[in-house]
């Protein structure tokens, strides 16, 4: 660990702060019928693409049609994006001729991005035509950011509203975060990355000869357009299969940033939401400070592994001079910023990486996955974390409610058996879905150990990180597991479809739950949300419920081969 | 009750819980309590499959899995052992109940007036029965006529006979008490089964006990955690395998069991039945365990102010005498005209003069000889005596200024001004006169009980708002809320008025909590979350509320609130001790289950204990007699102190969350300790 570093590391981590509050007040705007921003260039779009659709923007929706139009839009998405694949031979845009995936590959990559996991069992390049790329999955970069945004407007608005079942409308919430929110950001990020050197074109694949005489194929592309939606969505779907460590991708340090930015600026803004809806903004920065401490103390835990480095590594691989472990890693990111990186993406479910998380020290690599163990809520996935963190808020609520002999109450609102039951529930399913696929995984000799290249605990690693992107919609890869076959294409694809649905109707439920109760006065009796100790605790509820539930398997896996590590064991 | 206080160690109780623990064994008791019967699959399962083992000679460390499979009895049984110890208590005050419910004869009055002599059980609701002197009231009813003195010390343990009388507020008469004089005709207003001392012996025992909301939330919360920790640990056998490591079911079974909240689990339902059997030992009966709990969350506190926040009597403190008149001379006709009046403030008075000015000995007798006293009656509103040709009179402003008549003696506007400042400060003017001719004002001062001030303190800090209810008018009202340090109160209070102050609280979503005795408290009583009727009061009122105090001691509703903020403050300790163990118990058994084919994995076994086997065998152990440790707690109930949430909070959590992540790596260490000295763990 050097003190540039970390200067790097608080730097980003300050910056991030800078930006919660105007991000907060933007999206307070668009969302909560004060009057939106750019209204006189965005309005006339706006109310045009209403009266195209048919949407009526005032008439709210209760949380079972506002469940039934989300779940059917996922559908349709979700079959555009396999139809446009299994057909993208005899669709334009494709210089590389290539044919469809097979069909569970797919559908693994429909499902994926619909789900705003963005996993990829393909390699962008080698695969997907321009076409697919724009189309199919570009756009469903957007639909599917923008949904989990709606969601976590949803459940705001059920903690702020009171004696209602009108949660909003869903058709409006989509309109108005892809229009306000992410068409906005993204244009403006894609010129920036455009500027640093990102390519954008739509030229064939460049064949270059190279200083040692061979001929390189060089993949191009509408590149800039798709990174910058693919970050601010917390997408993470790469054009390229090396994704951020890309140089055509990620060409400068400053991109680097910008791009670490991008993919926590909304779920970060959405903590300055919840508290400015709600008209807490104590709370909301309370929220804040819970996700900021788990990131960061992820963040030096994980720079700290990868700074003392591999004590296995050959004498001539001089760590010192390097400053840790650099397997894996773009030597123009270094050990600060692949990690940060690798953090970041993980702690939001977006998944871009910018080195390989596979090559990371065991502790190193822990973090990442620990940080999708943890239930996605460290900042997480755009509104998605917001969403899991206010389910783990409610637990909180309760628990200290017991220990202050009192019935528990959330912003004014007594939380209840229901409540509770709703958010067991979510939490529940999260490690159901994670265990269960990746235990049916290793005891398959001939369907789930065939794709691994790694034998023992880092092989278990490898199953094990690939089950929890997929359920925490994270998408990123450990890497080292061939996913492409048929068995992890499909039982990925059914991880991320719980992973996202199953987790959203709880939430939905407790949306709608809260929104009916009455307020609760708030007196010297109730345990207040907005103090250092409700964060305090918070964090502790979120991290027990993690390790007890994970410690087993995690023993075995990062743990087992930290040990292995030291007590100098090769295979 | 009073007079019976059982201790929770009594040998009786421990002996009779001991035979319940087995009892409960029965699977069907058990899935009410889904952790502890988890526990119990897991006990037979082992114990199935030890004997298999033994039978076909597979067995492995037989002594090793033999002692898993006792200790996973044992935390059953422990767990049982203390829901057995806490209904111990309630069962024992049952039983003394029930001898008082004994077949009873009833004299039943047909519609004629003649007297049929029935079975209790016989009656009906609107039966009317004659009881006499000698005999037991045949079911609860309403004195309809007569006049009789009743003991109630079977239900109240108070030996002292109260009085029951037609109509008013004292009419209530409760089936299994004695009649001890006079008599009495009653309309019984319950069916046999039905009873005030039925509802209390199911209550007592347990048996009526439904869960509460919160409790019910609770177990959602534990329910999840313990599929969480079966899902952990079924999946953990794959990774075991894949890892060439598997485990034996005996060790699975042990992290399992160690891992889900048995310590809350098994002491649920203990903690439960201790509030309310807590609550009967302070003689208030809950109707509903809803009631107690929503106790713990009462905004809105009414308290009459009479009898509740001052003593039930006013006394007399001063004497002002008009300008003219000496204080000795207003003290004398004061005293004189008090010596008749048996009322507290009559006597007060004559204890006044007393001390004042030596005023004493004094007996009606030897005042005079012809002496005729003037009784207290609601026309005059006044009281007196006459002496000696002295006509003394003593009675509230209004009431003497009406008997002055046109007399007009005196300086009336500042008889006025007097009784106005004493109006004023809290005290109620009583004004003296004589031949006519007014002399003065006695003070008499309402009373304020001492500590009042220090616990509506302690209730500010829990967030409790207290108002005062009174019929007095606002500036006596005003005077002794300040006095007393209540922050609100309502003056001239009628019925009407308390039912929409706890409807406007309502609204506003708040918790409201009100004491009442008389028929017209009924409807508030219904309507307020928490109605603590008081035993002397109409059968009426008591129906309506949800609690009955037998003391009839308003100021209990504060007491009433402690315990239920202690029956949510339990639970949620043990919770959070529970979860918290499992830090300790993961460190002790996964290196333990690993170490044998990865001994790298040592590393963890930061406790150092000795074998695997005996690491193992320490968490299963530690886990039952956490249970067995807790108990006492679980009954007495973490202590409440009136702080702020935040600071409750902070100082349970360092109690319960830390000292539960730190306690079993001690504990486990010290097990693993003795366990490898006595040479069990091989």
């Amino acid at each position: 660990m050097t003190l540039n570093g970390i200067l790097q590391i608080l730097g980003y981590l300050v910056v991030l702060t800078l930006v919660t509050k105007p991000m907060g007040i933007y999206l307070t705007r668009v969302f909560d019928g004060e009057r939106a921003p750019f209204e006189r260039i965005l309005g006339p779009i706006e109310r045009m693409i209403y009266a195209f659709c048919r949407i009526k923007p005032d008439s709210e929706m209760n949380w079972k049609q506002y469940g039934r139009a989300m779940v059917a839009f996922s559908m349709i998405s979700t079959l555009a994006v396999y139809a446009i694949q299994r057909l993208q031979y005899y669709l334009p845009l494709n210089p590389q001729a290539f044919a469809a995936p097979s069909p569970d590959s797919s559908f693994n990559t429909a499902v994926s991005f619909m789900t705003n996991t963005n996993w990829q069992g393909y390699s962008g390049e080698a695969t997907m035509s321009y076409f697919t790329q724009m189309t199919a999955l570009s756009i469903q970069n957007f639909a599917s950011a923008a949904v989990g945004l709606a969601i976590a407007v949803v459940l705001i608005r059920g903690i702020a509203r009171f004696e209602t079942d009108s949660l909003g409308n869903f058709w409006s919430d989509i309109v108005r975060g892809i229009l306000y929110v992410l068409l906005p950001l993204a244009f403006v990020a894609a010129i920036f990355f455009v500027s640093q050197g990102v390519i954008q074109n739509f030229k064939p694949y460049e064949v270059v000869q190279t200083l040692e005489g061979t001929g390189q194929t060089i993949a191009m592309g509408p590149v800039a357009s798709q990174l910058a939606i693919v970050l601010v969505g917390t997408n993470g779907g790469g054009f390229f299969n090396a994704n951020s460590a890309h140089p055509f991708l990620n060409p400068t340090p400053l991109a680097n940033f910008v791009q670490m930015l991008l993919i926590l600026i909304i779920p970060a803004g959405l903590t300055y939401t919840l508290g400015r809806v709600t008209r807490s903004q104590s709370h909301g920065w309370a929220v804040y400070a819970a996700m900021m401490i788990l990131l960061t103390c992820g963040t030096f835990a994980s720079y700290w592994a990868e700074s003392r480095g591999n004590p296995l590594l050959p004498q001539n691989a001089d760590q010192s001079t390097l400053g840790g472990n650099m397997e894996g890693k773009e030597s123009r990111f270094g050990i600060t910023n692949s990690v940060l990186f690798a953090t970041v993406t993980t702690g939001a479910s977006c998944g871009a990486v910018n080195s390989m998380h596979d090559s990371f020290t065991p502790l190193g690599g822990m973090v990442p996955l620990v940080n999708i163990l943890l239930g996605e809520v460290i900042f997480g996935g755009i509104g998605a974390g917001l969403y899991g963190m206010l389910v783990f808020v409610i637990l909180t609520v309760f628990i200290a409610g017991l220990m202050v002999g009192r019935t528990p109450e959330y912003l004014g609102k007594k939380i209840e058996s229901y409540d509770v039951q709703m958010a067991i529930l979510y939490a529940l399913i999260f490690p159901l879905t994670i265990l269960v696929l990746t235990a049916i995984s290793v005891l398959g000799e001939d369907f789930g150990l065939t794709s691994l290249n790694n034998p023992g605990a880092h092989g278990l690693s490898e199953i094990l990180y690939a089950f929890t992107s997929a359920t925490g919609n994270n998408g990123s890869a450990f890497a080292g597991l061939n996913a492409n076959t048929l068995w992890y294409n499909t039982a990925l694809g059914a991880a991320m479809l719980v992973g996202r649905f199953l987790m959203i109707v709880p939430v939905l439920a407790i949306a709608n739950n809260l929104a009916r109760k009455k307020r609760v006065p708030e007196s010297l009796g109730t345990f207040p949300v907005n103090t250092a100790l409700f964060t305090a605790l918070l964090i502790s509820v979120i991290i027990i419920v993690g390790a007890l539930t994970f410690f087993p398997v995690l023993t075995l896996s990062p743990i087992l081969e930290h040990f292995q590590m030291l007590s100098g064991q090769k295979f | 009750m009073k007079k019976q206080k059982i201790s929770i160690w009594d040998p009786t109780i421990i002996s009779q819980a001991l035979i319940q623990s087995f009892k409960k064994l029965n699977p069907r008791t058990m899935l009410k309590n889904p952790v502890m019967f988890v526990v119990e699959v897991g006990a037979i399962f082992l114990t199935g499959k030890l004997i298999a083992n033994l039978a076909t000679g597979s067995a492995g460390n037989v002594g090793f899995e033999f002692q898993i499979t006792l200790w996973l009895w044992f935390t059953v049984l422990f767990a049982n052992f203390a829901e057995a110890m806490a209904e111990g208590r309630g069962k024992a005050q049952a039983d003394t109940l029930r001898q008082a419910k004994t077949e009873t004869v009833a004299k039943r009055l047909g519609s004629k007036g003649e007297i049929k002599t029935v079975g209790a059980t016989e009656l009906r609701v609107g039966d009317i029965v004659l009881v006499e002197a000698g005999d037991l009231i045949p079911g609860d009813g309403d004195v309809i006529e007569g006049v009789a003195s009743v003991d109630e010390s079977a239900i109240t343990g108070e030996s002292a006979p109260v009085i029951r009388e037609s109509g008013g507020d004292r009419s209530a008469v409760t089936g299994g008490t004695k009649v001890l004089s006079d008599w009495i005709k009653v309309r019984i207003s319950s069916n046999p089964g039905e009873s005030f001392i039925d509802r209390m012996i199911a209550l007592v025992e347990g048996a009526a006990r439904q869960k509460t909301p919160n409790e019910i939330a609770l177990n959602i919360l534990l329910s999840g955690l313990t599929i969480t920790f079966l899902l952990a640990v079924v999946t953990l056998q794959p990774f075991a395998i894949y890892s060439n490591a598997a485990q034996t079911v005996f060790v699975l079974i042990s992290l399992l069991v160690c891992l889900i909240p048995t310590t809350i689990g098994g002491l649920l339902s203990a903690i439960g039945i201790a509030r309310m059997d807590r609550l009967i030992q302070k003689n208030v009966l809950a109707m509903s365990g809803r009631a107690v709990e929503a106790a713990g969350d009462i905004n809105t506190l009414l308290l009459d102010k009479t009898g509740t926040i001052t003593l039930g009597n006013r006394q007399a403190t001063e004497f002002i005498p008009l300008p003219g008149v000496s204080d000795l001379r207003l003290a004398d006709a004061a005293q004189l005209a008090s010596l008749a009046d048996e009322t507290p403030e009559g006597r007060s008075i004559v204890v006044l003069a007393k001390n004042r000015f030596g005023l004493r000995g004094r007996k009606i007798g030897g005042v005079g000889k012809s002496h005729e006293v003037v009784p207290f009656t609601a026309q005059t509103r006044m009281s007196g005596i006459d002496l000696n040709g002295r006509k003394i009179r003593k009675g509230a402003a209004d009431a003497i200024e009406a008997y002055l008549g046109e007399s007009r003696n005196g300086d009336l506007p500042e008889l006025r001004r007097i009784v106005e400042r004493v109006a004023r400060v809290g005290g109620t003017p009583l004004v003296v006169a004589e031949n006519l001719q007014p002399l003065g004002v006695i003070f008499l001062k309402d009373i304020v009980k001492g500590g009042m001030r220090e616990r509506f303190n302690e209730l500010r800090k829990m967030g409790i708002r207290t108002v005062m209810i009174t019929g007095d008018n606002r500036l006596t009202a005003a005077s002794i809320a300040a006095e007393a340090g209540v922050d609100d109160f309502l003056a001239e209070a009628k019925p009407e008025d308390k039912m929409a102050l706890i409807k406007r609280e309502q609204a506003e979503g708040k918790l409201v909590a009100m004491t009442g005795d008389g028929t017209n408290d009924a409807p508030a009583l219904a309507q307020a979350d928490v109605g603590v009727a008081m035993n002397t009061g109409t059968q009426a009122a008591k129906e309506a509320g949800n609690m009955v105090d037998l003391d009839s001691d308003p100021t209990k509703l504060i007491e009433i609130v402690e315990i239920g903020k202690q029956l949510l403050m339990t639970r949620g300790a043990l919770t959070t001790f529970s979860i918290a163990n499992d830090v300790a118990k993961y460190f002790a058994i996964i290196p333990a289950m690993f170490v044998a084919t990865f001994p790298v994995l040592n590393g963890l076994n930061v406790m150092n204990l000795q074998t695997p086997q005996s690491a193992i065998l320490s968490a299963v152990i530690f886990n039952a007699l956490v249970i067995i440790g807790l108990i006492p707690l679980a009954l007495k109930g973490v202590r409440y102190r009136a702080l702020s949430a935040s600071a409750l909070l902070r100082r349970n959590l360092c109690i319960y969350g830390l000292g539960g992540l730190i306690a079993p790596f001690i504990g486990i260490k010290l097990i693993d300790i003795i366990i490898n000295a006595i040479g069990i763990a091989q």
